[in-house]
């Protein structure tokens, strides 16, 4: 009874979350420039979080994320505007198409090992976004045009939706797999872990997420094109998931809501936000590597625990108790 | 003839990637990191040699080996800053550090200049020589007689220098070396030093042939560089001097088909991805195994 209990409590106040931002953006309590940034916001937690499950949880550094970004975002694109099929339609025809991607690059790639996973993603992304620029069909480099779908329900329920099936997967025994791969790799191999096939299934999901954030993206900003998604889009994401800590998916979150709400607020001392960025990207990672979080993560537990004053036990196991 | 005159083009392109490629690979043949900043140290090179040239009004010769001096001095403080004291982290911490290093100096950079893109001085009179109806422009037979210079100085330093053998020993196996006496610190700091030279000079050659220079135009030969470093068999200088020539090659002749033209940068980076499926080691890189 108490997992219900839990359950229910967990949708109460999500739905609460939900419908109390909702009711601000539709009766303008917030505005509908902020309410542009909190749709990014749930948009980049997506792109976070799936990252953070390929790169955080298995230890393979993907530098290609916004490839396949622009994979599902293109894909959508065409689905809405060309074919004119529905939003929902779209958004799993983009999760697909760039967790198929993924599968066919990482089948071959993932079964090497150290530094040549995230130089072939680096690779990859490139390669997408050169082809992209040459498929006159989607508009080549002058980009694409595309209905704006994407509503905050949308964007609020598919955020929920990843982190969700990620925290799941973490918990179950394909997540303690993937963990174990990436503490050591040829130690869980000895233990029987299938290794290639964990990191190929892991890489799919998140690029499958990854998709369905470009979708999102895609049919809020209506308009796209390949520059969009170059390689610094991908340090943007990586940045989010470091930050918060590689291996804490409530870290991931926070750093995410932090670093996009941050750029708007400094928006005038713009040049300098760039500098301030990559300088706290190094400090954090000489002083405290783990990230703001580590990998622990923030739950009910954790905070009942916290106030009663409780030492937390140290170790590298996540903490499944939500 | 056509195809002759896209070699001679390629040639002196490739000879830019393969001075850059270099100081990838030597980084990571020494401590495994792929050093992301390194093409930021090449465009650092083109702006001192940008300062240098319209506010000291110097000739070329100067400006070359000070802006060589300046991306030294930049390299070896960022080797001392940021990446010494991650020496025993994981390598995905020190990627990640890279990362950083490179957004800081390109950031730091256009906030210090300006996004908008600079005109680079002509140091030198662009004319065009014709050898049996083959057009090469003294740029051209500049930019490949310093590479050669640069190259050959390099070989010397590395093979015959005993800080080359340093540098060897280092590159080979880390503790071995300081166990027998070598400043493992001192030569990899050396290291960073030789390859930001490379790539210093580097920038100033690019930025004559192109004339514009911006805050960002490291991110593109950078990478490309590095791809020709993994397709030579990165941590092989050899291997980088060949993979930097196909890479330079292979971009000009597709370039010059109206098929493929805007496809150059998608067929470089095909070949990165097909060589490490094919070959991960590279043209020339030695197949390590992993020991338990």
């Amino acid at each position: 009874m108490k997992i219900y209990n839990k359950l229910i409590l967990n949708s109460i106040w999500i739905v609460a979350l939900f419908f109390g931002l909702n009711y601000s953006l539709e009766t303008g309590i917030i505005d509908s420039y902020y309410g542009g940034i909190i749709m990014i916001v749930c948009i980049n937690i997506i792109l976070a979080v799936s990252l953070n499950l390929i790169a955080g949880f298995t230890g393979q550094l993907c530098l290609g994320h916004a490839g396949f970004m622009a994979v599902g975002a293109y894909s959508s694109a065409i689905i809405t505007g060309n074919l004119e099929l529905p939003f929902f339609l779209a958004i799993i025809v983009a999760g697909l198409a760039a967790a198929l991607i993924s599968f066919i690059i990482g089948l071959p790639t993932l079964k090497l090992k150290g530094d040549y996973f995230a130089i072939t993603t680096l690779g990859v992304g490139e390669v997408i976004r050169g082809i992209l620029i040459n498929i006159d069909y989607v508009g080549g480099p002058r980009g694409f045009r595309v209905l704006p779908e994407t509503t905050f329900a949308w964007s609020f329920f598919l955020m929920i939706l990843t982190i969700v099936v990620v925290r799941n997967i973490l918990t179950s025994s394909h997540g303690r797999n993937m963990i174990a791969i990436r503490e050591n790799e040829i130690a869980a191999e000895a233990m029987g872990v299938n290794a290639p096939k964990f990191k190929v299934l892991s890489f799919a999901i998140a690029a499958f997420f990854a998709g369905v954030g470009g979708a999102l993206y895609a049919h809020y900003n209506s308009f796209i094109d390949p520059a969009t998604f170059n390689f610094l889009k991908s340090i943007e994401i990586i940045t989010f998931v470091v930050l918060g800590g590689m291996g804490s998916i409530t870290g991931t979150i926070i750093a995410t809501v932090i670093l996009t709400f941050l750029p708007e607020i400094f928006r005038d001392f713009q040049d300098l936000r760039m500098v301030v960025y990559s300088v706290a990207l190094i400090a954090i990672m000489l002083f405290r590597p783990k990230g703001l979080m580590g990998d622990k993560e923030i739950s009910f537990a954790f905070l009942k625990k916290f106030t009663s004053g409780k030492k937390q036990s140290k170790g590298g196991q996540i903490n499944a108790k939500s | 003839m056509e195809l002759v005159q896209q070699l001679i083009n390629g040639l002196s392109l490739g000879s830019i990637y393969a001075l850059i490629a270099l100081g990838y690979t030597m980084v990571y043949g020494i401590i495994k990191l792929i050093n992301f900043a390194h093409g930021d140290i090449y465009m650092i090179g083109a702006f001192t040699g940008f300062y240098f040239a319209t506010t000291a009004d110097m000739s070329f010769i100067p400006t070359l080996i000070l802006a060589m001096i300046v991306s030294v001095i930049f390299g070896v403080v960022i080797e001392k800053i940021a990446y010494k004291p991650l020496r025993n982290s994981p390598r995905i911490t020190l990627l990640i550090t890279a990362i950083g290093v490179s957004l800081l100096l390109e950031n730091g950079m256009r906030y210090l200049v300006g996004p908008d893109p600079k005109s680079f001085p002509s140091l030198i009179d662009e004319s065009s020589h014709t050898f049996f109806g083959l057009q090469i422009s003294n740029i051209q037979l500049l930019t490949l007689g310093v590479s050669i210079f640069l190259m050959i100085a390099l070989e010397f330093i590395v093979f015959k220098t005993k800080t080359g053998k340093a540098m060897r020993a280092a590159s080979h196996d880390t503790e071995a070396a300081s166990l027998m006496g070598i400043n493992v610190d001192n030569t990899i700091s050396f290291t960073f030093a030789l390859g930001s030279a490379l790539a210093g000079a580097a920038g100033v050659l690019v930025a004559l042939a192109w004339t514009t220079i911006d805050p960002y135009m490291g991110i593109m030969p950078g990478l490309k560089a590095f791809v020709a470093a993994v397709l030579g068999g990165i941590g092989s200088i050899p291997g980088a001097l060949i993979g930097g020539i196909l890479i330079g090659i292979t971009e000009t002749f597709s370039k010059s088909f109206e098929m493929t033209s805007r496809l150059s940068d998608a067929i470089t980076f095909s070949i990165l991805i097909i060589i490490l499926l094919v070959k991960p080691a590279g043209l020339l890189g030695k197949v390590t195994r992993e020991k338990v």
